[in-house]
């Protein structure tokens, strides 16, 4: 089967964040920039399953500026075999994306579709599920757990209480979460052949849809930042000020 | 025009989550019809109909939404929205899971997890794992909203004295089926909900060492949680997990211990109302949020606490 992964380029996750002095957005000029860690272990998991012989071909899509590519040839170095990229002056919102996806989806054709369950920029969480009723394709999210048996996938989801399974028929989306794989490094010699790998450029325009969102950001700000408080000596003291001065107990 | 809230709930009782989403709604709009869809629901429904604020419940009663199939809701809700300005549900596993399904298939985009509303049209959500705060305004003509249900008070759960309409519309879909759930059994109360959490982190060095906090929670009524580092050295299972990557709490009481506070816990508790520390490292981050912090070894702090609480 071919597994399609739709991948982003997101902050890097060790980067503190900080907002522009505008309050216009927070400030991304000269910041680390990486593969979105949820997008990292949807490759990982379609790279897993072309090993074990599910999957013949790992088509990776990302959407965005033309730096983006870098995150293709990441994905490309981990073992996805082409990539697809979308090129936007900006980054478009889930619906948006959703609708660019959906096109790729007619055109490629996957058996099984894998995304990150959130882009740990926007905390989203949605294109996965938008995609699904878009397509008319099975969702099966926050995956821990996924295993392909003839036409039929089965998902197991991290949920509030605990865990659910789902069978799914193919053609299905996945969304991952943490728990589902831990990526791989890239060695060196796929670096360079990743490379080589063969990356299609395509604009919204050639898909047909069209970008711009409803949805305005209207101000972003730092979050109101909690003070350190008082050190005890002892037990004793903390449960004294638990009951007497904050009285919690 | 009306706002439509669907509950949260697991066929027997409603969620208390949906109580706080009830108070968000209601800071957008004051007709208020909440969908109950599930299957045997029917209790659910009158609880809900005893909500303050609640115009009218829509009960579901069907098969195909016991397990709250994210297909199957979300071509209900779908049927439903048109009669309403705002859609609004809690940013629960289930809410993220259907939400943007009705927002797609009513070609709007969605604005999840809100902390606060500034009025009908605007709201406050935390963006990069909360490290900043995004105030959007949303011009769809049915506004798609998840909402974080810690940053709500509830509203009070009886006084109300809403209708019940039975609703017969099935959607269902033959492309997914329900197999199996795990759901860890617990006499504790939900992390999500509960008064008091106490968390253990890497310090905890194991999973039996989690012993010791659950002495103590047993004292204060409390669940218990842990940080990233102790679900990922595989001390305790990941549904106990609080941070960016985890559950989202805001109780009265946050007890962290061996927790040193990385950005990705911090993400998940820091608008508790009290934090209490402890921790061997006196230059551990978590200590800067703290209400309380105490410099203890926890193997001789948490003894010690549980009996001071007897």
């Amino acid at each position: 089967m071919k597994i399609l992964v739709a991948v982003k380029r997101v902050i890097d996750y060790n980067v503190k964040v900080r907002v522009k002095a505008d309050q216009s957005d927070v400030d991304l000029s000269n910041v680390k920039m990486a593969l979105n860690p949820f997008c990292e272990i949807a490759v990982e998991e379609a790279v897993r399953l072309k090993e074990k012989g599910t999957a013949e071909e790992v088509v990776v899509v990302s959407i965005g500026p033309k730096a983006c590519q870098e995150q293709i040839r990441t994905a490309l170095a981990l073992g996805a075999d082409r990539g697809i990229h979308i090129e936007t002056d900006t980054m478009p919102d889930s619906l948006a994306v959703a609708k660019l996806l959906h096109k790729v989806v007619d055109e490629e054709q996957p058996q099984l579709v894998i995304l990150g369950k959130q882009a740990i920029d926007s905390d989203n969480n949605q294109t996965g599920q938008m995609l699904s009723a878009l397509t008319d394709m099975p969702q099966g999210t926050f995956a821990s757990e996924v295993q392909v048996d003839g036409d039929k996938v089965n998902v197991t989801r991290e949920v509030d209480g605990g865990l659910q399974t789902i069978e799914l028929t193919l053609p299905a989306i996945v969304t991952t979460d943490l728990r589902l794989n831990e990526p791989r490094y890239a060695s060196l010699p796929n670096i360079m052949k990743a490379k080589r790998k063969p990356l299609d450029v395509k604009t919204p325009e050639s898909l047909g849809v069209e970008l711009g969102s409803k949805v305005s950001v209207l101000k972003v700000e730092a979050p109101a930042e909690r003070s350190a408080g008082v050190k005890v000596a002892d037990i004793a003291e903390l449960v004294d000020k638990l009951k007497n001065e904050a009285k919690v107990l | 025009m009306s706002i439509l809230v669907i509950a949260e709930h697991d066929n027997k009782e409603l969620n208390p989550a949906t109580l706080k989403t009830l108070t968000a709604a209601q800071a957008m709009g004051d007709d208020i019809h909440v969908l109950v869809a599930g299957e045997g629901c029917a209790a659910v429904a009158d609880q809900v109909a005893k909500a303050a604020g609640v115009a009218k419940v829509l009960c579901a009663d069907h098969a195909a939404y016991g397990h709250q199939l994210a297909e199957n809701i979300s071509a209900l809700v779908v049927s439903l929205a048109k009669d309403y300005s705002h859609v609004v549900a809690p940013a629960t596993t289930t809410g993220k899971n259907f939400m943007p399904r009705v927002a797609v298939l009513l070609d709007v985009a969605q604005v999840s997890d809100i902390i606060s509303v500034e009025s009908a049209d605007t709201f406050r959500r935390p963006i990069y794992a909360g490290n900043a705060i995004a105030t959007v305004k949303s011009d769809e003509s049915i506004k798609v909203i998840t909402v974080r249900a810690t940053a709500f008070d509830a509203v009070a759960a009886e006084g109300g004295s809403a209708s019940v309409d039975a609703l017969d519309a099935v959607f269902e879909s033959d492309k997914v089926r329900y197999v199996a759930e795990q759901v860890a059994a617990s006499e504790r109360p939900d992390l999500s909900s509960a008064r008091v959490v106490i968390s253990g982190g890497r310090g905890m060095q194991n999973g039996e060492n989690f012993a010791l906090l659950e002495k103590v929670a047993d004292k204060l009524g409390a669940a218990i949680g842990a940080s990233r580092a102790a679900v990922d050295a595989g001390f305790v299972p990941n549904d106990m997990q609080v941070g960016q990557t985890g559950k989202i709490v805001a109780p009265e009481l946050y007890i962290a211990v061996g927790i040193s506070g990385a950005i990705q816990h911090l993400a998940g508790m820091k608008d508790s109302k009290v934090i209490v520390a402890i921790n061997k490292d006196e230059e551990a981050p978590i200590f800067q949020v703290a209400d309380y912090g105490l410099v203890a070894d926890l193997f001789d702090a948490l003894p010690e606490l549980e009996n001071a609480l007897s």
